[in-house]
């Protein structure tokens, strides 16, 4: 129940394009694909993550890639698997998690999460806490997780950026850093700000207090931007260019949709005044994180074309926890343009999204929302890479997106169902029934050596 | 499988419960898969009569008066309404405000230890906690003391969700925290945990007014007499320590947490001492925890330990269901999970004893579905032989904001 300050997040890069001509994106991902050879996959049930079923269907992986969905070319010297009885899905997508930076052991000289000491701190990198041996990404892989975003936690109205991986152990976070995702912002409604800073007797310590904050510090990104772009349009030759400043780099990105906003708020009237107040500094909200009131404004965020991700039953901890409902994702669901997705914001609960997800359809059914599992998927798939601006690489099986895929034993919406197999980028990278391709971190090698399971 | 119930039948079933009890009150439940929880095992399309909250008669096609009040299972799961694990309901209406959370002590600058701090008389029955949890199908809880600022965290034992300002049930329970967690507010290691509880014991017949009060003795004396012992540890040396002092001190305990019971499991199993797990702890999360795996309920089932289940959660309480699928998911039998949740949790603490049986008492769930899947869902709880209203704070709001269109303010639909 460690819950009252982990937190949010959505956008490219995080680089605003006229600062990005001048620097070199620092800290770049080294991220490369395991070694893979053509897999076609035979007579599953196929859910391809944009809402579409196909029973008794095949799939084919190669060079990385989707090949093709149903049918298509089958080269000689491909790997077979027949999947009769079995689920495929893309690979599970987190939006919210703190893998790495609230690791487990949870101990205090890891506890990296929130840089808890001034309630604007858009200048840190969530990617800058990571810890790579947190043994919860390979939990995380044996329960489908391919694909997840590392956030800042909230107990800061700007808690830094966030950053996408893939969920490929490695002894450096670079290594896991998705290619050309952008950064994450990770911003915070309500009851953590205030309390954080509160209880110190600083600014914020109430509602009013956090929005003013927060527009405070929108007027100095917009002033930094100018004269960035002032700068960038001059001829330069006796200009000086402006000082670089890491927090206002990251809100001009933010402003300039290099960066997706990602903002933890539960209550439905402070996600509209948040709405109003990116309108007011010409911004767009990507992602509602926790938005335990979502329900109640289902219309609202989906005209706006701003994505909820949600728990499917949590509620209760705090305040503005208190209405929650469990049928708070089928109804974000519910209007047309929806962008709904089940977050984990938990490293017990990013090991079954899946079963996170069954929950919520479950409710949305027993209340006539007629959800199947091909659109109950798109929540912790499709919508999510939407989330993440990854769409265009991953979430749904479809020719030419990353080969990141997973092998259930059974219909993935069920408390029994398993990941059998996970592929990444075309490459397997854990199999159930093979120890040799189940990772284990540094830390946990040699721990209990006595003890014979 | 879907339970449905006749509407007439259930405002006659409201109107019934509002009479005079001079009336016997009579339910029937027909055609149900029924999870006895006994050697009787699954009793298949048969019907369960309910008079004044005691099961009167079990079996297939009952003669029933036209006039009895009858829920048609269509053949879905019965079971007892399930035990929602160690919570503490009806003490925390909202866990970060303070004012509204009464399980725990600390700050009590009196003696060293309190076991006389009885949450019992802080439950409210009138928490949204309650119905907000009895309608996913759960009839009873253990209620706790969780841990403050000493190595007693306190007194309190099983409650029944029947909305009683006193339905407590079964024998007094103490609950005593030694983790690693609990060392760092007590003098800083578990030893001292260890060092106090033996002062405790050892000076029960003497006057140490430092170490407890005359009552905080008496109630330590009652619990080794008549009550059991909730030690709160996860590895497993402390296991093992919990065990040779309840050996030492005649007492009878039960492993709560228990990451690494697997590791000892034949030391619990002849010990007969049971443990509370939640089965979904997986990783290490502390150096408590180094050896948590997934299978921890099937190794100990395997090695004839009693396993019980606690999700760790209260207001989430509901999610003990999905722990206890996961623990099948991951090789412990069905059934025994199904025990673990209806009959295990009373043989161990006392009270009602969870089964379908004639004479047993009808607090019964009809389920959509496989009672431990994600996606079934209880269609009908039943407590003391009184159909539920199905009702709680969360269904009143899914029910405000459901409707697509309204004319007037939501804050004027009141379903």
């Amino acid at each position: 129940m460690r819950r009252y300050l982990t937190g949010i997040a959505c956008i490219a890069a995080g680089w605003s394009v006229s600062i990005a001509s001048t620097y070199a994106e620092p800290f770049p991902s080294t991220y490369q694909a395991l070694a893979s050879e053509p897999t076609l996959i035979s007579n599953a049930t196929i859910l391809t993550g944009d809402g579409t079923r196909l029973d008794q269907a095949s799939l084919f992986l190669a060079d990385g890639k989707i090949q093709w969905v149903g049918s298509g070319e089958i080269p000689d010297d491909v790997r077979r698997i027949d999947a009769a009885g079995r689920w495929v899905t893309p690979g599970i997508i987190d939006v919210h998690s703190h893998l790495g930076v609230y690791p487990s052991p949870d101990v205090r000289a890891h506890s990296d999460g929130n840089e808890a000491t001034a309630p604007v701190t858009a200048e840190v990198w969530a990617e800058h806490s990571i810890w790579p041996q947190d043994a919860g990404f390979t939990r995380a892989l044996a329960g489908g997780i391919t694909t997840l975003q590392i956030l800042p936690g909230s107990a800061n109205l700007f808690g830094g950026r966030g950053v996408t991986l893939k969920n490929l152990p490695a002894t450096t976070y670079q290594a896991m850093k998705f290619p050309n995702a952008p950064h994450g912002l990770k911003m915070a409604c309500g009851e953590n700000p205030k309390r954080v800073y509160g209880s110190r007797n600083k600014a914020p310590s109430t509602r009013m207090g956090n929005v003013a904050a927060y527009r405070s510090a929108w007027i100095k990104a917009q002033k930094y931007r100018d004269d960035w772009a002032a700068y960038e349009a001059s001829d330069k030759e006796d200009k000086k260019a402006p000082e670089r400043n890491l927090e206002l780099e990251t809100l001009a990105g933010a402003l300039a949709g290099d960066i997706i906003v990602h903002m933890h708020c539960y209550r439905a009237d402070e996600m509209m005044t948040i709405l109003d107040m990116a309108d007011e500094f010409g911004y767009r909200v990507g992602t509602f994180h926790h938005g335990v009131e979502a329900y109640k404004i289902a219309d609202e965020l989906a005209e706006k074309g701003v994505c909820g991700a949600l728990w499917a039953d949590w509620w209760g901890f705090k305040m503005e926890a208190y209405d929650g409902i469990q049928e708070n994702i089928a109804l974000v669901d519910r209007p047309e343009g929806s962008c709904s997705i089940v977050h984990s914001d938990s490293d017990e609960g990013i090991q079954r999204l899946n079963q996170e997800a069954a929950k919520a359809m479950a409710r949305g059914n027993a209340v006539g929302l007629d959800i199947p599992p091909e659109r109950a998927i798109r929540w912790i798939t499709e919508n999510a890479a939407k989330s993440l601006g990854i769409a265009d690489q991953t979430g749904v099986l479809k020719p030419g997106l990353m080969a990141d895929v997973v092998i259930w034993n059974q219909n993935p919406f069920s408390v029994y169902a398993q990941a059998e197999q996970v592929y990444l980028d075309g490459a397997l990278v854990y199999d159930r029934h093979d120890p040799a391709l189940q990772p284990k971190t540094d830390f946990e090698l040699g721990q209990l050596m006595e003890v014979t399971p | 499988m879907k339970a449905t119930m006749n509407r007439f039948m259930a405002s006659a079933l409201l109107t019934l419960s509002l009479m005079p009890s001079a009336f016997a009150q009579n339910l029937l439940i027909s055609n149900a898969s029924v999870h006895t929880m006994t050697d009787a095992g699954i009793l298949m399309n048969t019907d369960v009569l309910i008079t004044d909250g005691k099961i009167q008669r079990i079996g297939q096609n009952l003669p029933v008066d036209a006039d009895v009040p009858h829920i048609d299972a269509a053949g879905a799961p019965l079971t007892p309404a399930f035990f929602a694990g160690v919570t503490v309901s009806g003490l925390s209406e909202v866990e970060a405000v303070k004012e509204a959370v009464d399980s725990e002590y600390s700050e009590l600058f009196t003696q060293l230890l309190h076991p006389e701090f009885d949450v019992r008389t802080a439950y409210n029955p009138l928490s949204s906690v309650i119905p907000i949890t009895r309608i996913e199908g759960f009839g009873y809880t253990l209620l706790a003391a969780t841990r403050g600022d000493r190595s007693v965290s306190g007194l309190g034992g099983l409650v029944r969700f029947d909305g009683g300002f006193d339905s407590f049930e079964g024998k007094p329970v103490l609950f005593v925290e030694l983790t690693g967690h609990a060392a760092s507010s007590v003098g800083g290691s578990r030893a001292v945990h260890w060092m106090l509880l033996r002062q405790a014991f050892d000076d029960l017949d003497e006057e140490n007014d430092d170490l407890m009060s005359p009552i905080g003795r008496k109630t330590l004396e009652l619990v080794k007499d008549k009550g059991l012992f909730v030690f709160h540890v996860n590895r497993a040396a402390d296991i093992v320590q919990t065990l040779k002092f309840a050996k030492r001190h005649d007492l009878k305990a039960v492993i709560h947490g228990g990451r690494e019971a697997w590791m000892v499991a034949e030391q619990l199993a002849s010990a007969r001492v049971p443990v509370i797990i939640n089965a979904l702890d997986n990783l290490p999360a502390d150096f408590d925890s180094l050896g948590a795996r997934l299978d921890n309920a099937a190794l100990l089932d395997a090695a004839g330990v009693t396993v019980m289940f606690s999700s760790g959660e209260t207001h989430n309480a509901r999610k003990v269901r999905q722990v206890a699928g996961n623990a099948v998911a991951n090789g412990l039998d069905h059934s025994a999970a199904l025990r673990a949740l209806t009959a295990t949790p009373a043989k161990v603490f006392g009270g009602n004893g969870r089964t379908v049986e004639r004479g047993a008492q009808a607090d019964l769930v009809l389920w959509s579905g496989d009672p431990l899947d994600v996606t079934s869902l209880a269609t009908q709880v039943i407590i003391g032989g009184k159909a539920d209203p199905m009702k709680s704070r969360q269904t009143l709001l899914r029910d405000r904001y459901l409707p697509t269109n309204s004319d007037l303010p939501r804050a004027y639909i009141k379903p």
